[in-house]
């Protein structure tokens, strides 16, 4: 896929689902750990069929703000996720309702074969007697052909990258509405990046929301709609992915030349 | 010794080592899904010898009012869940659904004449008694602690196999008993008569251990349970719950628990705290499966059983401490082999 074709998708999804309520929608969200508080009062929207990325430094929260988001901590504030209201409610029930992670550390079953992680993911799909999760089964294994290739063997013997495409395959095999990835390509070679961010504007096209949280602001803001800022616990700045992209102050402080350096060498 | 004496000794402890064997693989199951060391697994076999004695004697089944009174706390506890919360038709129907198998069993066992129905259908009660107790006991002293330190689990653990020790001499009094074996035909093999009783030990054991491993490998609710003792966060991240976890392998536990008092009430008399000897003996097995392998723990509790008819022989004041010395060297071998496991991944 080149640049001009992400380019022209971009405005439509928002467009469509302007008018209608987010899919996900964060109000002053507040984490702490003991007595340190890593988020201070967060407001954020995902729209159906948008992707929306979160960038900032390391130590910044963002991992704090998914698993807050997942039900997986604590959390004060007003979170409303597809007409549910949560404070601190049950993974179970979100997952349910079509909410997927993938979180900063995979979280495999390492002595479990690479099938039966997928199979897993449908857990809750399988549970409510929805049996096309074999159909989703051979979506993903034609999206991720190395998956197929290696389904008999154990999640644990395979290399970072197809470990990151296990993990979200797995979360696709649930059918999420809202998709919730944490630094996806975290130690990956630029190869398989590109490949992947590519698959969440795939993903994107077939209805799925994606909330994506990079430490790799710049392919980030490429491929998504809208964008975060996170410093600090807060949201420094917002705005459409495109703007962000020109800000002075987002360029110098993670898509300038030092950042490129770090980007490189974390890479 | 002639040989005789050696194979009857032989069966006599395959028959126990099977025993032991199902009671290793719970002790394993329940230990690697939720991290609780299942002290009570023990009385889920005395319980269910007892009860099969009480029901061939033609006694009140007295258990059948405890059955009631967890269900009803239960279901407190799920209405008070509910309270404040959207009202979740799905689960005020299932409790609905508790309540009304527990008043069943409370009719089933008052009014049918219990002691002149065929053994099977006996067993079958024994069972529909006490298997619930298992999910039950998780979700009234256990689901609270779900995140609770492995040792806090542990001595809850220990408190409740106590509770239920007092609850046992309550519900069954102080006696032995024994109950009426299976079949009465053995089978001769050349020079050894089999008796019958080790063969239904031997058969039921091997079926269940067959039908868990399918359901473990096979199924998808298996294989949950299997992700669930592999990677906690990993199985909530997928909607796998740890109640449903927990709940399903309690269950199981009480199953075979129950199924393991039911066979070897025949040929022991079991006393209201005999469980805790008993369990000990599966424990034995499990860590020389160094609580990890299935395979290993079946076949070291078996060995166990093995030990331990064979020393009844030669010195059958030094049994129990002959196959509880076994423990120290394998214990020593896995602290020096193993090493240590990180929590993630
Ligand atoms: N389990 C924890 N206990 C205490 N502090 C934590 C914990 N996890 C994260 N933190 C702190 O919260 C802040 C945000 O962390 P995190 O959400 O992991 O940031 P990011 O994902 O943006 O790198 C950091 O200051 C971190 O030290
Ligand atoms: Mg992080």
């Amino acid at each position: 896929m080149n640049m001009s074709n992400t380019a022209s998708i971009h405005e439509e999804p928002v467009a469509m689902t302007a008018s209608a309520a987010p899919l996900l929608d964060v109000k002053g969200l507040r984490v702490a750990y003991g007595k340190v508080e890593a988020l201070t009062g967060v407001d954020l929207q995902v729209r159906e069929g948008q992707i929306v990325t979160v960038i900032g430094p390391n130590g910044a929260g963002k991992t704090t703000l998914l698993s807050a988001i997942m039900g997986l901590l604590p959390s004060r504030g007003d979170i409303h996720f597809d007409d549910i209201h949560y404070i601190s409610p049950e993974v179970e029930i979100l997952v349910g309702r079509g909410l997927g992670l993938v979180p900063e550390k995979r979280e495999l079953f390492s002595t479990m074969t690479v099938e039966d992680n997928l199979l897993l993911g449908a857990f809750q799909r399988y549970r409510r007697g929805d049996d096309s999760f074999e159909i989703t089964l051979a979506e993903i294994y034609s999206l991720f052909p190395r998956l197929w290739e290696r389904r008999h063997q154990q999640a644990g013997t395979l290399s970072g990258g197809e470990r990151q495409m296990l993990a979200i395959g797995r979360a696709m095999m649930g059918k999420p509405k809202l998709l919730m990835l944490d630094e996806p390509s975290l130690g990956l070679a630029p190869l398989i990046t590109r490949e992947i961010f590519r698959i969440f504007a795939d993903l994107r096209r077939q209805g799925v929301a994606i909330l994506l949280v990079e430490q790799n602001a710049r392919a980030a803001l490429k491929v998504a709609d809208y964008a975060y800022v996170l410093e600090g616990g807060q949201f420094a700045m917002h705005g459409p992915a495109a703007d962000l992209a020109n800000d002075s102050r987002v360029i110098d402080a993670y898509l300038g030349l030092a950042s490129k350096h770090q980007e490189l060498l974390s890479s | 010794m002639n040989l005789q004496i050696a194979l009857l000794l032989g069966q006599d402890g395959i028959t126990n080592g099977a025993i032991y064997a199902l009671l290793a693989l719970s002790i394993l199951l329940v230990f690697t899904v939720t991290r609780i060391l299942l002290i009570p697994l023990g009385e889920f076999v005395t319980f269910g010898a007892l009860t099969m004695a009480t029901i061939q004697s033609g006694k009140p089944v007295l258990f059948v009012w405890l059955l009631l009174a967890l269900t009803l706390v239960d279901a407190a506890l799920d209405i008070r869940q509910q309270v404040g919360q959207r009202f979740d038709m799905a689960r005020l129907r299932m409790t609905a659904i508790k309540i009304g198998y527990a008043v069943l069993m409370v009719v089933i066992a008052n009014t049918v004449p219990l002691a002149d129905i065929p053994m099977a259908f006996q067993a079958l009660l024994t069972l529909c008694l006490l298997v619930p107790l298992g999910p039950l006991m998780y979700r009234l002293f256990f689901q609270p602690l779900a995140d609770a330190h492995s040792l806090v689990l542990l001595i809850v653990s220990i408190a409740v196999h106590v509770a239920m020790v007092g609850v046992g001499l309550l519900l069954f009094g102080p006696e032995g008993a024994r109950t009426l074996p299976f079949s009465d035909t053995g089978l001769h093999l050349g020079p050894v008569m089999l008796k019958s009783q080790t063969i239904w030990v031997i058969l039921v054991s091997v079926l269940l251990i067959v039908t868990l491993f399918v359901t473990f490998e096979r199924t998808l609710y298996g294989k949950a349970l299997r992700a669930t003792a592999v990677n906690r966060v990993g199985a909530r991240l997928l909607g796998i719950s740890p109640v449903f976890a927990g709940k399903a392998t309690f269950a199981l536990a009480a199953l075979i628990g129950v199924s393991s008092g039911i066979l070897i009430a025949p040929i022991t008399t079991l006393y209201f705290d005999s469980g805790f000897i008993i369990s000990l003996k599966g424990f034995v097995g499990a860590i020389i499966g160094g609580l990890i392998s299935y395979p290993v723990a079946a076949v070291g509790a078996v060995a166990v059983g093995l030990i331990e008819a064979f020393s009844m022989f030669w010195a059958s004041t030094y049994k129990e401490i002959i196959v509880f010395t076994l423990i120290i060297p394998f214990l020593l071998w896995r602290s020096m082999t193993s090493h240590h496991v990180e929590d993630d991944e």
